[in-house]
C-alpha cells in the first residue's frame, strides 16, 4: 500500500512500481451453484482483512451482483457505460459503505452479452489490476460470450461446484475449456454432510475424483444465504454464520495468510440444531 | 433461536425486506426497459409544463434514479420564460382519465411542488393565444 | 394433429428447469400422454443426466439438424415409459450451433410425432434461451422464491410477452418452514411480483438429489411428495382444475425426529 501512496503523491515516481493486482473469474458452468454468492462474499471477506477489492459483474443483461450485496439502489453506471465512454471508471464504481475498500463495478441490465467486447473488456480489467489489490469477476452461467468475456483478463479461476451430478459434469467442461494457463481452484459449495453420510449426496472427494483441482474451500447448506440475499447483506459480514466463515476462511487462504487445509463442514448434532445457528 | 430473537425485538422478517426490494429493483428495470414509454412520457410532461412556461424542448430531459427506498424520476426542464398568457387548463369534465392538470396556482415551475404567489396582471384583451403541440390531451 | 409445444425457462441457472421438464414430462407420460423432451443446451447438457440415458445417446440435437442422421434415429426411448422419449442436446458444441429456425422446423416435427413437446431451456437469455423458445407456443417459467432467481424470472417473462407466449409460473424449491418464520417470500409474495397464473408450486426436497444421482425422475417414485405434485401439476397442464397442495411445514418435535435428514 505505501507504494500506492508514494505514486499518488509524487507523479512520475514510477520507479516504485505498485505490485499489480490480482484478477480472479469465479465460474462453474452450471447456473445457480453460488458463483455470484460466492464472488460477493470473498470480495467483502478480502475487503475487510485490508485489501483493496473491486467486484465486476459480467452477466450482462441478468445481472444479480447488486442485489446480493444490496448495493441495487446506488448503480449508476454499468461496464458498458465504461467500455462506450459514457461513464469513467469513478462515475460506474459503487462503494460500499458497510465495506470501505469494496467497489461494485456493475453489469448493464437492459444489454446482451454479446454487445461486450472482448479485448476492450479484458483491458477494463488490466486497468482495474492497476488500482486494485484483487478483481473478482463474476462470470454468468453456461459457456458462449459472456463465459469468454469474463475470463478474458483473469489470470486465475475459481470453479464453484456443487456436490451434484450435472453441477461437476459442468464444472468438468468449464475447466477443460479455461485451458491450462490459469491457475485453477475449487469451491464445493451447498454441502450437506447428513446426506453425504446417507449415500444419498456425493462427497468432496468423490467432486474432487473428477475434477483434480486444488480445494480452496467448502460451504456447507445453510438457510443464512438465502436470508442474507433477502436482505442485501452479504453473510461474510455476519460472525455468528459459519457459511460466512468459511468464506472468510477462503479469504484467508486466498491472501496467503492461512494456508491449511480447508475444512470439510461436519454434520450439526442434534444439540447443534437446537441451539446452534441458524441452520 | 435467532429468527425468535429478531422477532421479538422487531427486526423486518427478511422476506419483507426482500420484496420490497425486489418491487423498487423491477420498477426500475422496468423503466429501463420500455424506452417507447419513457419517450412518450417525456412528450406529455413536457407539453403540459410548455403549456405554463416557455422550455428549451431541446435541452430537456428526464431520467429515473433507484434510491434507498423509491425510485424517483428526475426531471430537468431549461425555462425561457413565462408563456404570453398562461393557458387556462381543458376543462375537467367526470369522463376524463388523463390526469388534466389542475390550476395554475398550484403548479410551480421551479419543480419543487411548492405553489407560488400569483401575481395580478392585466391581461390585454387581443394577445395571441399560444399554440399548443396537439389539440385537446387525449384520455390515455 | 400437433402437438402442444412448451418451453420451460427461467432466466436464472439452478432453479430446476431441467428437472422440471424431466419431471412433468415423466407425469404427463404416465398420464397416458406421448411426451418428447428436448435438451436445448446445448454444450451443458444435463436432461440426459437427469433421465438416466446418458450411455445410451448415440446421435443429439445438432447432429440432425445438420442432417448426419434422422430426427427418429436421435430419439431415444425412456425404458420405464414407453410414452416418453428424449432428444439430447450435443455436448461438445455450443449454442451457436444451430438456429432458431432450424429449431423451429426439428419441434414442428417432433409435434406431428406426440402429444406434449417439452423444451428444456439453457439459463440465460441469449442465443440459447432464443433457440428454446424458438418452436414453442407456450412457457412455463420456473422460479424459485429467491430475490436474483425473481428477478432473472421477470426479465424473461418481458422477453415472453414480447414474443407473444402465453407463460404460466412454477415456483420451485419453496420451504414452507422458512416463508412461516418470514425468512423466505411466500407463493403469494411471488405471484403478486410477476403477475403470471402459478401453474405449480413444488417444495424443496432433498430427495431429489438422490434420484437425480441415480438417474431416476422423482415422478417416477411412488411413494414421493413430490410424484403426486407432478402428477397434480400435469392434471393442469391438461386444462383440469387442480386445487393446490397446502404446504404445512413440519412442526418443532417433527423436525427433530424426522428421519430424513
Amino acid at each position: 500500500m505505501i507504494n500506492q501512496v508514494i505514486q499518488d503523491e509524487v507523479p512520475g515516481a514510477g520507479d516504485v512500481p505498485r505490485a499489480r493486482g490480482r484478477a480472479i473469474v469465479v465460474t462453474s458452468g452450471k447456473g445457480g451453484v453460488g458463483k455470484t454468492t460466492t464472488t460477493a462474499n470473498i470480495g467483502t471477506a478480502l475487503a475487510a482483512l485490508g485489501a483493496s477489492v473491486v467486484l465486476v459483474d459480467a452477466d450482462v443483461g441478468l445481472r444479480n451482483l447488486d442485489i446480493v450485496l444490496g448495493l441495487e439502489a446506488r448503480v449508476r453506471h454499468h461496464v458498458l457505460d465504461v467500455l462506450e465512454g459514457i461513464a469513467t471508471l469513478d462515475d460506474a464504481l459503487v462503494t460500499d459503505k458497510r465495506v470501505p475498500k469494496l467497489r461494485l463495478l456493475a453489469a448493464a441490465q437492459t444489454r446482451e452479452k454479446d454487445d461486450v467486447d472482448t479485448a476492450a473488456f479484458r483491458d477494463l480489467i488490466g486497468t482495474l489490476r492497476d488500482r486494485f489489490d484483487y478483481v473478482l469477476i463474476d462470470c454468468p452461467a453456461g459457456i458462449e460470450k459472456g463465459f469468454v468475456n469474463a475470463i478474458a483478463g483473469a489470470d486465475e479461476a475459481i470453479v464453484v461446484c456443487t456436490p451434484e451430478v450435472a453441477a461437476v459434469r459442468d464444472a468438468d467442461r468449464v475447466v477443460g475449456l479455461l485451458g491450462d494457463d490459469r491457475k485453477i481452484e475449487l469451491i464445493v459449495n451447498r454441502l450437506r454432510p447428513a446426506l453425504v453420510r446417507k449415500g444419498k449426496m456425493l462427497s468432496v472427494d468423490d467432486v474432487n475424483d473428477i475434477l483434480h483441482l486444488p480445494l480452496l474451500g467448502v460451504i456447507a447448506e445453510a438457510p443464512d444465504v438465502i436470508i442474507s440475499t433477502n436482505r442485501g447483506q452479504p453473510v461474510a459480514l455476519d460472525p455468528a454464520s459459519e457459511v460466512g466463515e468459511s468464506y472468510r476462511a477462503i479469504a484467508r487462504r486466498i491472501t496467503g495468510q492461512d494456508t491449511g487445509a480447508p475444512e470439510i463442514p461436519r454434520e450439526k448434532t442434534l444439540f447443534g440444531k437446537l441451539f446452534g445457528g441458524r441452520s | 433461536m435467532i429468527e425468535f430473537l429478531n422477532r421479538v425485538f422487531g427486526r423486518e422478517p427478511s422476506s419483507r425486506t426482500a420484496k420490497e426490494r425486489l418491487k423498487l429493483v423491477l420498477l426500475s428495470d422496468h423503466l429501463s426497459l420500455a424506452p417507447d414509454v419513457i419517450e412518450a412520457l417525456k412528450h406529455d410532461l413536457f407539453e403540459v409544463i410548455s403549456r405554463y412556461v416557455e422550455i428549451d424542448a431541446a435541452n430537456c430531459d428526464v431520467t429515473f434514479e433507484q434510491r434507498e427506498k423509491q425510485v424517483a424520476m428526475l426531471a430537468n426542464i431549461p425555462i425561457l420564460g413565462m408563456q404570453k398568457r398562461p393557458t387556462p387548463p381543458p376543462p375537467t369534465p367526470a369522463s376524463h382519465t388523463n390526469g388534466s392538470p389542475k390550476p395554475p396556482r398550484k403548479a410551480s415551475a421551479n419543480g419543487t411542488g411548492t405553489p407560488r404567489r400569483r401575481r395580478r396582471k392585466v391581461q390585454p384583451q387581443n394577445m395571441p393565444q399560444p399554440q399548443l403541440a396537439q389539440g385537446s390531451p387525449q384520455p390515455t | 394433429m400437433s402437438a402442444r409445444r412448451i418451453v420451460l425457462t427461467s432466466g436464472k441457472g439452478g432453479v430446476g428447469k431441467t428437472t422440471t421438464t424431466a419431471n412433468l414430462g415423466a407425469a404427463l407420460a404416465k398420464s397416458g400422454k406421448r411426451v418428447v423432451l428436448v435438451d436445448a443446451d446445448i454444450g451443458l447438457r444435463n436432461l440426459d443426466l437427469v433421465l438416466g440415458v446418458e450411455k445410451r445417446i448415440v446421435f443429439d440435437l445438432v447432429e440432425v439438424v445438420e442432417g448426419r442422421c434422422q430426427l427418429r434415429q436421435a430419439l431415444i426411448k425412456d425404458k420405464r415409459l414407453e410414452n416418453l422419449s428424449i432428444l439430447p442436446a450435443a455436448q461438445t458444441r455450443d449454442k451457436t450451433a444451430i438456429s432458431e429456425l432450424q429449431m423451429a422446423e426439428v419441434v414442428e416435427q417432433l409435434g406431428a410425432l406426440c402429444d406434449y413437446v417439452l423444451i428444456d431451456c439453457p439459463a440465460g437469455i441469449e442465443h440459447g434461451f432464443r433457440n428454446a423458445i424458438a418452436g414453442a407456443g407456450e412457457a412455463i417459467v420456473v422460479t424459485t422464491p429467491e430475490v436474483s432467481a425473481i428477478r432473472d424470472a421477470d426479465r424473461v417473462i418481458g422477453k415472453l410477452h414480447e414474443r407473444g407466449l402465453p407463460v404460466r409460473l412454477i415456483i420451485n424449491r419453496i420451504r414452507p418452514e422458512m416463508v412461516r418464520s418470514g425468512d423466505m417470500l411466500s407463493v403469494d409474495d411471488v405471484t403478486e411480483i410477476l403477475a403470471a397464473e402459478l401453474l405449480g408450486i413444488v417444495p424443496d426436497d432433498e430427495e431429489v438429489i438422490d434420484t437425480t444421482n441415480k438417474g431416476e425422475p422423482i415422478a417416477l417414485v411412488a411413494e414421493s411428495r413430490l410424484a403426486a405434485i407432478y402428477a397434480k401439476i400435469a392434471r393442469r397442464l391438461e386444462g383440469e382444475l387442480v386445487p393446490f397442495t397446502a404446504l404445512n411445514a413440519p412442526g418443532f418435535f417433527e423436525r427433530l425426529f424426522r428421519k430424513a435428514g
